[in-house]
């Protein structure tokens, strides 16, 4: 990866009182690669992205998106140029049926500027532009489902709804915050082409996960948080044989040990 | 059967269609399904005025819309956006002394007065109110109980706009039947009005707000603002209400500001069903003329009203409405476990 970093975090520091979640963290996201976060409970990886989506007040240190300062922007401004998230525990509009569900992020006004997901410019019905997101994202078009209430949705769904909801932005980066935690390994399965095709259609992505082995095989790059600390950074392969991670995240066993077991 | 061994199924009736507000119509009996309730409706609020035995009763029916309008402007804000709003009187009292001022000062006649006061009321409510939009919780709750308080205070204290005699000398309305069927038009309009609102896309925005305005944020849309448009419909209806209510009793006082206009909408959306919308209308239609009859009975009538209160929360504390949608449009029937 070359050229200017589309996001680049700049000694982010967050304390909680007399907790530091967060210290001195900084690292660059290149445009068009998956980079994944990992690091054991408590480590600040939910913190960093509420840091950078502007959802919390940053202690100290900025952030930069395409060369623009974004530290002190209000999470709408944030999401408004095009950096979107999904929640660890799921947000959907409960009472509102699925494709409702996109209407919503389909009525912000960058939908309204980029056209909403492939809009090319002009949103027609936004009904249609959201069972047509859903599709996209794995819901059954002509069944039942887009149109079940999102309270009655399964957990596989919801997550597949969050990543939905970004889209309906068009984003140019999506934050995943544990897309996979809480799914079964098959929906895992089914979730990691998905999230390849996002970075084919050019979307830059940070992936936050607990799940290792899909993580490493998706993501590029991979940065290891520890007490709010960055460990290393690096491809996966140098990751999963730096001692330091080992001996931070995965305690005595080897990496290849947690793999099989995870 | 044995009792144990069986349950009630709830199945939704034919002609509904994937999800809420679709329906496949092939016949004129299956759209009259659907119309009928809101004929009833309609036909009903239009009659009222020609049926009621007396000038009195007629008044009670005016008196029930301007609740009625508050009602609505209570269950919109509570169940479409997610704002708990105690400040109906704060409505009524700043819309109803706008109106006093333009009538008496400016000289402006009652069709003119009511629409003005409702937009630079709802404006002057928005405003005030905007510092605790942003804020989740019981703030805007409270804040929207404080405003009433404290203006009533300020007027009696500093002795402005009347003091405790209020503004006087108010025209009324052209006569009775203008001022009943101005409110029973105003309120079927905007009743049906905010229904299809919180159906179009902006209305589920506000929807979204309510339930969970972290997503919105995260959507890129800034959630003080669509709130404060909230806010600014639900005042202008209250204002609305509270300006005709001058032109009713040709006197705008320091009363205006009184809590009852603040918790008998909540009363009567308890009652009428939240989340409805035509819910709380039907609670104020139930709970004014009652509260009148038991006038008679003295100060037993807030015994009387309080006891109503509890076995409706005890009984049906869904509400009428909610209840009486959920049997219209869905079969029971036993089935085995």
């Amino acid at each position: 990866m070359s050229g200017k970093p589309i996001l680049r975090v700049q000694e982010v520091s967050k304390a909680f009182g007399g907790i530091i979640a967060l210290n001195k963290v900084s690292f660059d996201v290149h445009e068009g690669e998956i980079l994944g976060i990992i690091g054991p409970n408590g480590s600040g990886k939910t913190t960093i992205v509420n840091c950078i989506t502007g959802f919390i007040k940053k202690s100290s240190g900025s952030v930069e998106f395409r060369g623009k300062d974004i530290t002190n922007k209000p999470p709408h401004k944030i999401a408004d140029m095009g950096i979107t998230r999904t929640f660890q525990i799921m947000r959907p509009y409960y009472s509102l049926p699925a494709y409702k569900n996109l209407v919503i992020p389909l009525f912000s006004p960058r939908a309204k500027r980029t056209g909403g997901w492939r809009g090319g410019g002009r949103l027609g019905d936004r009904n249609t532009v959201g069972i047509d997101i859903l599709e996209e994202i794995g819901f059954e078009r002509d069944s039942y489902v887009p149109y079940k209430t999102a309270s009655t949705l399964p957990t596989g769904y919801l997550k597949r709804l969050e990543v939905a909801r970004c889209l309906a932005l068009r984003p140019e980066v999506i934050i995943c915050d544990e897309i996979f935690s809480g799914l079964s390994m098959s929906e895992i399965a089914s979730m990691v082409p998905l999230i390849e095709r996002l970075q084919l259609d050019g979307i830059t992505l940070i992936m936050i996960e607990h799940r290792l082995r899909e993580l490493f095989r998706v993501s590029n790059r991979v940065m290891v948080l520890n007490f709010g600390e960055k460990l290393i950074e690096g491809n996966p392969q140098e990751v999963m044989a730096d001692p330091k991670v080992r001996e931070a995240y995965f305690g005595s066993q080897t990496v290849e040990e947690v793999m099989t077991h995870a | 059967m044995d009792k144990g061994q069986r349950r009630k199924e709830r199945i939704d009736r034919g002609i509904k269609v994937r999800t809420e507000g679709i329906y496949a119509l092939s016949s004129l009996r299956e759209l009259s399904y659907l119309s009928v309730p809101r004929l009833v409706l309609i036909i009903g609020l239009l009659a009222l005025p020609l049926v009621m035995p007396s000038i009195y009763w007629q008044r009670v029916i005016t008196i029930t819309c301007i609740y009625a309008l508050l009602a609505l402007s209570f269950d919109f804000l509570a169940h479409f956006v997610g704002l708990v709003c105690l400040g109906g009187a704060f409505f009524v009292g700043t819309g109803g002394y706008l109106a006093a001022i333009a009538n008496t000062t400016f000289g402006l006649p009652p069709w003119m007065t009511v629409p003005l006061a409702a937009v630079v009321g709802g404006s002057l409510c928005t405003v005030l109110l905007l510092p605790c939009l942003p804020l989740r919780g019981v703030y805007f709750a409270i804040v929207s109980l404080m405003y009433p308080l404290l203006l009533a205070r300020v007027i009696e204290a500093l002795d402005i706009l009347g003091g405790t005699d209020g503004i006087m000398g108010i025209d009324s309305f052209a006569n009775r039947w203008a001022e009943q069927y101005f409110l029973i038009g105003a309120l079927l309009l905007l009743m049906f009005g905010v229904r299809r609102l919180v159906n179009t896309d902006l209305g589920l925005v506000l929807r979204g707000i309510k339930d969970n305005d972290q997503a919105i944020r995260a959507s890129g849309m800034s959630v003080t603002f669509y709130k404060s448009i909230a806010v600014f419909i639900a005042s202008v209806i209250g204002c609305l209400s509270g300006a005709s209510l001058v032109h009713i009793y040709m006197w705008s006082g320091i009363s205006q500001f009184a809590l009852d206009f603040s918790i008998l909408p909540i009363a009567a959306t308890v009652i009428g069903g939240g989340g409805t919308l035509v819910g709380p209308v039907l609670g104020c239609l139930l709970l004014v003329p009652i509260s009148e009859l038991l006038r008679d009975f003295g100060t037993l009538r807030i015994v009387f009203y309080a006891l109503i209160m509890v076995a409706f929360i005890i009984f049906r504390s869904e509400g009428i409405m909610v209840y009486g949608q959920r049997k219209y449009h869905q079969f029971e029937r036993w089935t085995e476990v």
